[in-house]
This record gives C-alpha cells, structure tokens and sequence, in this order.
C-alpha cells in the first residue's frame, strides 16, 4: 500500500505529497514528539493534531510514511512550505483521531 | 586513528521554533554517504532530542558528529545549568520543561530516554552551573 492507495482508500485529503509512491507500514497516533519519536516506526502513518513545524521535523526524521492530521486541523503556510522542502507527505482529514486511526488499519 | 569526517554545528538558543535544522543537515549528509537507513534515522533522531534540549534548558551549544568507518559519534555540549541528578532526569516521564515548551508537543520527558534508546553508547558528563557534555555512540 502507498501513500496514494491510502490517499484514495481513505479519503484523506493531500496537504503535502511529496513521494506519494511511500510504501505505508502500520499506524501510530500521538501529539508529544518525543513519544513518537520513541514509538512510530519508519513507514508507519503518523496521526496528529499537532501543527507547528516541530511536527515536520519529527516526521522527517522518525522517517514516517505520512502524517496525517486529524480533526480537520490546519497548517499554516511556512509549515507546508518546510514539509515540501523536507519532502514529507502530509494528509489531512475532518474524522477524529480514533475513527482516523480505525480507518486506516481497515485498509493497510 | 583512521580517517573520519565531521559535521559541525551552532546550535541557536534563541530560535525554539525553528530547532532540529542541525539534526536535518545531519540526516542529509549521512543520506550523500549512503548509510542504512535505521542508523539515519537513529542519529537523527537522538541528536534532534539533544539539540531540542539544548534549546529548551541551555541557550544553545555545540553540535559535532564524526562519522567513522564503523561508527558514528554525536557530541553535544552546551554551557546550560547542569543536569542536577541525572538518574532522576533519565527517567521517562521526568521533565522540567516549561507550559509554552508542552504547547509545542515537547517536554514529555523523553528526550534523554530516546536518546539513549536510540545509541549503543550514551555518557552525560554534567556540573551545575557549569554546562553539560553529551557524547552518543551509534555502531554500525
């Protein structure tokens, strides 16, 4: 599964996509960094509701496949901008982060 | 001592919001040199939680990472307040971390715990008052 199977199994709505050929391995959901830091795996899809730029870093460099943000929240520009110069692929949904998270183990 | 190369950094204090651009260079330069994957993302990640706690408790500091034939080295040293018990402080959970710093995600009291996860090696050399030393071993 990619990013782009997930982007159209899921519904998501592509904020960032900048490798959407990503394969996707698993799931893990959290707002501290350094809690996902610590427990995501490299290529998992990373669920959050956090927004700040810190967000892209940690996904860079827990070497996510994706995050994707919960709740409809919302990036603002410099934040997009940092991920399409780090080359992370980031998704967003309105569904909350439990449903999110339910959703994509139904189709990984 | 066989030859090796060095990435050196300034680690700025004063920019809490843009920290972890060293730990980005680094993932880069390792990336050019074609190192696995697993040890990218583990030095990266442990020298990220360094730089972010260098930020947070210490107005900044130094980075190095040598890069050996076998191994990676990170040192971190910063001119901060000191660790005053470090036992305590590598403990997950424990942080003395500010309300603005838990806003931005940060201050979980994982830093110095990742840190170690992620390195085969992880020596603290601290002196309140005075500043600490971090020096992270990654074999490969």
């Amino acid at each position: 599964m990619t990013v782009q199977d997930l982007i159209s199994r899921c519904h998501f709505t592509p904020v960032v996509l900048a490798d959407p050929e990503r394969e996707v391995s698993g799931c893990y959901v959290g707002d501290l960094l350094s809690w996902v830091m610590g427990r995501a795996q490299a290529g998992n899809v990373w669920i959050t509701i956090m927004t700040n730029v810190n967000t892209v870093a940690v996904g860079s460099l827990a070497d996510v496949s994706a995050v994707v943000l919960a709740e409809g929240v919302t990036l603002e520009q410099p934040v997009i901008d940092c991920a399409e110069a780090r080359g992370v692929n980031i998704l967003s949904t309105d569904l909350p982060a439990y449903e999110t998270a339910v959703l994509v183990h139904s189709v990984i | 001592m066989s030859e090796h190369l060095n990435f050196h950094y300034n680690v700025d204090g004063e920019n809490f919001v843009s920290a972890g651009q060293a730990s980005v260079q680094v993932k880069k330069n390792l990336r050019e040199l074609g190192l696995p994957p697993e040890v990218i993302r583990r030095v990266s990640i442990a020298m990220y939680e360094g730089e972010i706690n260098m930020v947070i408790h210490a107005d900044g500091g130094v980075a190095d990472v040598d890069v050996y034939e076998d191994k990676i080295v990170i040192t971190l040293d910063d001119r901060g307040p000191g660790i005053k018990d470090v036992a305590l402080a590598m403990q997950e959970g424990y942080s003395t971390a500010t309300d603005s710093v838990r806003s931005l995600g940060f201050g979980a009291g994982m830093g110095l715990p990742n840190m170690k996860r992620y390195t085969d090696d992880m020596r603290i050399d601290t002196t309140v008052g005075v500043g600490t030393k971090i020096t992270m071993t990654i074999n490969f």
